[in-house]
């Protein structure tokens, strides 16, 4: 074994089993990572995709804040069993908003990647309050908290202010959608507010947890009910290189 | 001169932190403020209590073993919580009654889980690394620690890192990205810590008297550097404002899910995998008294190990939205990552040649003997797993739970018991442990627990798979999910109860190390030439 006779230089030399330990470790991210954002196949184009709306943001910060990652996933498989309990497979474009991305590594509950308009905000409302009320079976958490959390102008201005990070990030986000953040943060609970469907198209926009007050049932059931329901699937092409 | 200038820094430290309290805008930010001033304030009291004292000269011919015996101490305070909180979130599973209606925004399962994976992984494996990086490095290299009160920095400045995550977790500070959860602060915090762990390492390296560095070294070195690496990219973000704790990772979509799994899988693979692969090239030779089986395997599967190993990531990704090259690269390295895992198994194992009879007689080198064992089987287990076909149906299921924990419970958790069966009367200069009977009941406690654990999770997470892709003849699916969830409980409790068969060993391990510092006979001294190589 003469070649590992050479490693007696390396192994006296602290510098230099660093240096190299470094660079071995350095290769495999950089052939796995770096093309994914230069190869043009790597996000579908698809329709529909589009920023979230301020609540959805609010409801998403709900969601990664009480650990649901650990619980549920949002990545449906292409599998036949898959498909037909959740839906149409899950597509990269799906998630190209999402900061970081909650494809989830677990199911104790199912998949959520669909899970927008399979059940009513009643439901919801519901399950979050009481889950074995709705499924007797159900292990998850209540969550009836969140009906007394009211929301305020403070928390619609941090979403504001995630907005703007989101845009430096590249998010498509127009001035006048991030300087009417605030406004469209409490008009999607009222459904007689101002439309916000005109700037985040396919916003759903009504009182999600029939309560007055906009709490924070009411975000997390605007986020729960737009998950999975933007892509026009009758547009989507899939792309066989992939 | 150099006292004054701690003092002003420490004091500056202290002001910036109250002004950054008062401005806070969220509850964990103004708590990991808070942990900011009082431990500024604790330093700063404890130099000025010290200032115009003559300095005690350290002896350079003697080790450094302050920070070794905090970090045992550490190891084990942080492994009892960490297996508590696993034991009370695994019977939330079993019984969901358990997430207490007046605890619901602070210890629903959601977020005690972060706190379970990063108190086992971070706080009781980190503290379990960095002290015996400490321990080993200087023996094997017959010098003291490099930079004085550095090592001390890297100790308390690591126990802070646990406190602002675990205060983050249950106050809902997250990233929400899994082994990654403490947001930009605490991220920050550690990056000062790791950097600082790595100088101290390198510095005792540099400065040895061996010529050769020790393969534990190596594997050390790459753990130190590699998680820095990790560490880094995973979690660059951008802080929503500087006085909140709220940031946005800058990654997203799949490039996020790529990087996450490259991290995470890689922090089984150098936190979990290389550091104690040190651990092992260290103590198991001492304890069996052999040296290591084979220095070419050792060359050969360090390198094999950590080149490998970073390409595994994508096997968390199979069958995703992630591109199909990405996913096919990732099964093809985890399976070659079979070969240098079992090299390393195989020599750890084989150090043992000749003295195999000690298996009978001494519970310690049982102990690690059985943590080889365990790490040979998770990584066969894990490169099946990574097969896309055998992921298909193991995927989301628990029998990623239980491949996990024998890892982790087998391998990680086992020899770092050994490591402190073996330290404690070392570094506590006793002649021996209190009882080595005990030892043989934490052995035998958590070895059950952990088979009890891992084989209640393969039959359900196969179970599950196999009732999520049921179909009938007509082609429908016949579970619905409840079934699934409902199907599971009686094996949610034997995992529960494994767990706390794991929680019950390691208090009699607390109990036993406990009585051997305070009640076991004292050793003589050691001859005044301490520094005497070990290799």
């Amino acid at each position: 074994m003469g070649i590992l006779d050479h490693h007696k230089k390396i192994e006296t030399h602290a510098t230099l089993l660093l240096v190299l330990s470094f660079l071995v470790v350095t290769i495999g991210g950089i052939v796995q990572i770096v093309p994914l954002f230069y190869l043009d196949n790597t996000i579908e184009k698809v329709e529909g995709m589009r920023p979230y709306s301020p609540l959805e943001i609010k409801g998403r910060e709900i969601y990664l804040r009480e650990g649901c990652y650990t619980c549920h996933s949002q990545m449906i498989r292409p599998m036949r069993d898959e498909v037909e309990r959740y839906g149409h497979y899950s597509l990269a474009a799906e998630s190209m908003y999402d900061h970081p991305f909650q494809w989830g590594s677990k199911r104790t509950g199912p998949d959520l990647a669909r899970l927008g308009g399979r059940y009513s905000d009643d439901w919801h409302v519901q399950h979050m309050i009481d889950p074995r009320a709705v499924v007797p079976e159900s292990i998850m958490p209540s969550y009836g908290y969140m009906m007394n959390r009211v929301l305020t102008r403070e928390h619609a201005e941090h979403v504001q202010g995630i907005m703007r990070v989101y845009r430096m990030l590249g998010h498509p986000y127009t001035d006048e959608m991030i300087e009417r953040a605030v406004d469209d943060f409490f008009a999607q609970v009222d459904e007689f507010g101002d439309p916000v469907a005109d700037r985040y198209p396919g916003a759903q926009q009504r009182n999600f947890d029939g309560q007055d007050a906009v709490t924070e049932m009411d975000a997390i059931i605007a986020y729960m009910q737009m998950l999975g329901t933007l892509v026009d699937f009758e547009t989507f092409v899939p792309v066989a290189n992939r | 001169m150099w006292d004054y200038i701690k003092l002003a820094v420490l004091g500056l430290i202290v002001v910036i932190a109250a002004i950054a309290a008062s401005m806070a805008r969220d509850l964990p930010y103004l708590v990991h403020m808070l942990v900011f001033i009082v431990a500024a304030a604790i330093t700063f009291i404890w130099v000025i209590r010290r200032i115009g004292e003559p300095v005690p000269v350290a002896n350079q011919n003697e080790y450094m073993d302050g920070p070794v015996r905090f970090g045992v101490i550490a190891t084990a305070f942080w492994g009892v919580i960490g297996f508590l909180v696993g034991v009370v979130i695994a019977f939330q599973l079993a019984w969901p009654e358990l997430n207490f209606e007046w605890a619901q925004g602070y210890l629903n399962f959601g977020r005690l889980r972060p706190l379970h994976t990063s108190a086992v992984i971070f706080a009781f494996g980190g503290n379990a690394l960095i002290a015996s990086a400490f321990y080993v490095v200087q023996r094997t290299s017959a010098a003291r620690l490099w930079g004085g009160g550095l090592a001390w920095f890297v100790f308390w400045g690591y126990q802070m890192f646990i406190v602002m995550a675990a205060t983050g977790y249950v106050l809902g500070s997250t990233q929400g990205n899994e082994y990654a959860e403490p947001e930009w602060l605490t991220d920050l915090w550690l990056t000062i810590v790791w950097v600082a762990f790595l100088l101290v390492f390198m510095g005792t390296i540099i400065k040895r008297r061996e010529p050769h560095i020790y393969v534990a070294n190596w594997f050390y070195m790459a753990f130190i550097v590699t998680v820095a690496m990790l560490h880094l990219v995973n979690n660059l973000a951008i802080p929503v404002s500087v006085f909140g704790s709220k940031s946005v990772p800058v990654w997203s979509g799949v490039q996020s899910a790529m990087i996450q799994w490259w991290y995470g899988h890689n922090a089984v693979g150098f936190f979990l995998t290389a550091g104690f692969l040190g651990m092992m090239y260290y103590f198991i030779p001492k304890q069996a008294e052999r040296p290591v089986y084979s220095y070419k395997l050792s060359i050969m599967h360090f390198w094999a190990l950590i080149f490998l190993y970073i390409w595994a990531g994508p096997h968390h990704l199979h069958y995703t939205a992630l591109p199909d090259w990405a996913q096919t690269l990732g099964m093809t390295f985890s399976i070659m990552l079979w070969m240098p895992s079992w090299g390393g198994m195989i020599n750890g194992l084989m150090t043992l040649s000749g003295a195999w009879d000690k298996l009978r007689t001494d519970p310690i080198i049982r102990m690690m003997v059985v943590s080889v064992g365990f790490y040979g089987m998770a990584t066969f287990e894990g490169p099946m797993m990574s097969i896309k076909a055998v992921n298909s149906l193991s995927h989301y299921t628990d029998w990623t739970i239980g491949h996990v924990h024998s890892g982790a419970l087998g391998w990680n958790g086992m020899i770092t018991f050994g490591m402190l069966y073996y330290l404690v009367p070392k570094l506590w200069q006793r002649q021996g442990l209190y009882s080595l009977r005990l030892v043989s009941w934490h052995f035998w406690l958590a070895t059950i627990g952990i088979v009890l654990y891992a084989a209640s999770m393969w039959v359900t997470g196969i179970m599950e798979g196999l009732m999520w892709r049921e179909v009938d003849a007509q082609g429908f699916l016949v579970n619905s999910f409840a079934d699934t969830v409902a199907a599971k409980f009686p094996m949610y409790v034997v995992r529960g109860l494994g767990g706390v068969l794991f929680l019950l060993g390691a208090i009699i391990m607390c109990y036993n190390l406990w009585k051997t510092v305070t009640s076991s006979p004292e050793r003589k001294p050691a001859p005044a030439a301490a520094a005497v190589p070990a290799e």
